[in-house]
């Protein structure tokens, strides 16, 4: 099997987030000797945390240049470790971070980049990748003779490596900070008590445009029905998607669901996020919405419709009922 | 006020995805069942990287619009009826592959040598818009590597939201993880911006704007080069629907009270 090199950049506490965990799983899976490449501004705590897994070499970009998400400064730190390593396969976690920068690094190597890996294997003695096509509608398995290789593992994917902390030997791989005319100046979030993407949380909930129609009184309740969104998402700790429809009915300047933004759409042209279970309501659970379901286990509707999408074998169960009367009661059950 | 832009999206093709896809494998490796016949919409993230591009040129006079298209030359002529009515453009044809299957790394140098070849272009104040994914091959690496090959370092991936400062200054708001966007300033272009869904509505259909755009779309789709994607070095071993059709139980006249246990149930199993 040949070397793999692990690519990890290292969180503002100075430690290795879950997806760079996985990514070295991922990287451990295939068998080949394992090296990995970390990034930040000071990376010892981090080699400190994965002492134990086993890696021949860590090496390390560093430096305060390094420490902000930038495409020119982390281009040129992967490259250079890349180069240092030289590996023929490069993993790494499909961080947002990543994600912008490697495929230039590929470029710059000479390589190849194939990214949103689901599972590696290994075919005939050589790495195999499987990543979906057309959002999530198609599966397939690939190789390359090109090399380096660079994957990048979607989350989720892999458990995180676990594994004791110890004291690593990082050799350090020397980068004079490229120029660059950019600047990150900062992150923006909502407020804690309105943020509604959670990654983490058990249970995906998934608003549809009915929420916003007219109702059985011939008028539309769209201020009940944010309080009923938000008032689960609370009780539930859940994530909130919505489909296409209500997110661009949003972003057109009616005042419905206030928010709810394009950040929040799942489908074809939004996100396919991993949660173990998805609760659909006032979505009729099409094909383009529900590509982006690929990877939510369980999955339960409320339609009024029981010819809608839903109904299809796209979810476990579906109920045909009013979803406002529904989820009042379930509030109420959360307390 | 800032100089004038120059911005080049890069944007192609996709089934529309009301469709039924269903991978075939043949001699030059899988492709879509039909897939000529399938009615095709320009890439959506792309659509959004166009709109925002044109409402751009619109607030910094002089600025101009490219759209760089790789794509079935048939296939592009029948969608750029539509979206020659969207927003002004002068269109790059090139008669390739739109396939999802189709490799990046080609992709990206096919794209990057017909911006070169755009005549006049000022790449001092170059801006290279385009989707942050396609949705067919959903790579997300197809711009980086165009941005490489014209020597742009000033990358930006899942953007939202574009501010030209006083200055000429670009701020740029980015998708990270959990919700959030990173606020980035490049003091000036060029850069390369993948746009995510932005902010704006997809435009209304505006008949003029169409004949204009037409005027020059049809001698550009005529001079469309060929751009074959080889996909050298990269071997598909299977290419398979998924398997997951589930046995959905229907639940019809049950009172909501009762449903709403059996969620809240449902959400407390491990």
């Amino acid at each position: 099997m040949e070397t793999i090199l692990v690519l990890a950049h290292v969180e503002t506490d100075g430690t290795l987030a879950k997806p760079a965990l996985e990514a070295l799983t991922a990287a451990k899976s295939l068998g080949g000797e394992i090296l990995v490449g970390l990034v930040g501004g000071s990376v010892q705590a981090a080699a400190d945390q994965i002492a134990g897994c086993g890696a021949t070499r860590i090496l390390a970009v560093t430096g305060e240049a390094f420490t902000q998400p930038r495409y020119a400064t982390d281009a040129a730190a992967a490259e250079a470790l890349c180069r240092a390593a030289g590996a023929p396969l490069v993993i790494a976690p499909s961080t947002s971070r990543w994600a912008r920068a490697l495929p230039g690094v590929a470029y710059r190597l000479g390589g190849r980049v194939d990214t949103h890996a689901t599972n590696l294997s290994i075919r005939d003695g050589a790495p195999a990748v499987t990543r979906w096509f057309y959002r999530q509608r198609m599966e397939a398995v690939l190789a390359r003779a090109q090399r380096p290789w660079m994957l990048l593992v979607d989350s989720g994917c892999f458990a995180a490596w676990a594994g004791a902390p110890g004291t690593a030997v990082v050799e350090t791989v020397a980068v004079e900070p490229p120029q660059t005319r950019t600047t990150v100046t900062g992150i923006r979030a909502p407020k804690a008590d309105e943020q509604t993407i959670r990654p983490e949380a058990a249970l995906l909930f998934v608003a549809g445009a009915g929420w916003t129609k007219k109702q059985a009184d011939g008028a539309p309740h769209a201020a009940e029905a944010a309080t009923l969104i938000l008032g689960f998402l609370r009780a539930a700790k859940a994530s909130l998607g919505g489909s296409k429809s209500l997110v661009d009915s949003s972003g057109e300047g009616e005042a419905v669901l206030p928010f709810m933004t394009h950040l929040n759409q799942i489908g074809q042209t939004g996100a396919t996020p991993r949660h173990p279970k998805g609760l659909s309501t006032c979505c009729h659970g099409e094909e383009p919405h529900v590509v982006g379901w690929r990877f939510v286990n369980q999955r339960r509707a409320i339609n009024l419709d029981p010819n809608c999408g839903w109904a299809r074998g796209k979810a476990d169960v579906l109920y045909v009922a009013d979803a406002f009367e529904v989820m009042r009661k379930v509030n109420a059950l959360l307390g | 006020m800032s100089l004038p832009f120059q911005i080049v999206v890069c944007g192609s093709i996709v089934p529309d995805p009301l469709q039924t896809l269903e991978p075939i494998t043949g001699p030059a490796g899988p492709s879509l069942k039909n897939e000529m016949m399938l009615p095709a919409i320009l890439d959506p993230w792309a659509g959004h990287a166009l709109f925002e591009a044109a409402n751009l040129a619109r607030t910094v006079p002089g600025s101009k619009v490219w759209l760089v298209s790789l794509g079935p030359k048939a296939k592009l002529q029948q969608v750029m009826m539509t979206v020659a009515q969207k927003v002004p453009f002068e269109l790059v044809a090139l008669d390739g592959p739109a396939s999802g299957f189709a490799d990046s790394f080609e992709t990206a140098a096919a794209l990057a040598s017909a911006i070169e070849a755009i005549a006049g272009l000022d790449k001092s104040r170059l801006l290279v818009f385009g989707g942050w994914e396609s949705a067919s091959r959903g790579a997300g690496a197809t711009l980086q590597m165009v941005g490489e090959r014209l020597g742009i370092a000033e990358q930006f991936l899942g953007v939202d939201r574009l501010t030209v400062g006083e200055d000429g200054g670009l701020e740029i708001l980015e998708r990270i993880e959990g919700g959030k966007h990173q606020v980035s300033v490049c003091a000036a272009p060029p850069a390369v911006l993948g746009w995510a869904t932005g902010n704006l509505p997809e435009p209304r259909n505006n008949p003029q704007v169409g004949m204009a755009n037409m005027r020059a779309i049809m001698p550009a789709l005529q001079r469309a080069k060929a751009a074959p994607v080889a996909n050298t070095g990269l071997a598909y071993v299977s290419v398979n629907l998924p398997k997951q059709q589930r046995e959905t139980r229907i639940v019809k006249n049950m009172p909501a009270e009762e449903i709403a246990r059996e969620i809240v149930a449902w959400i407390g199993e491990e």
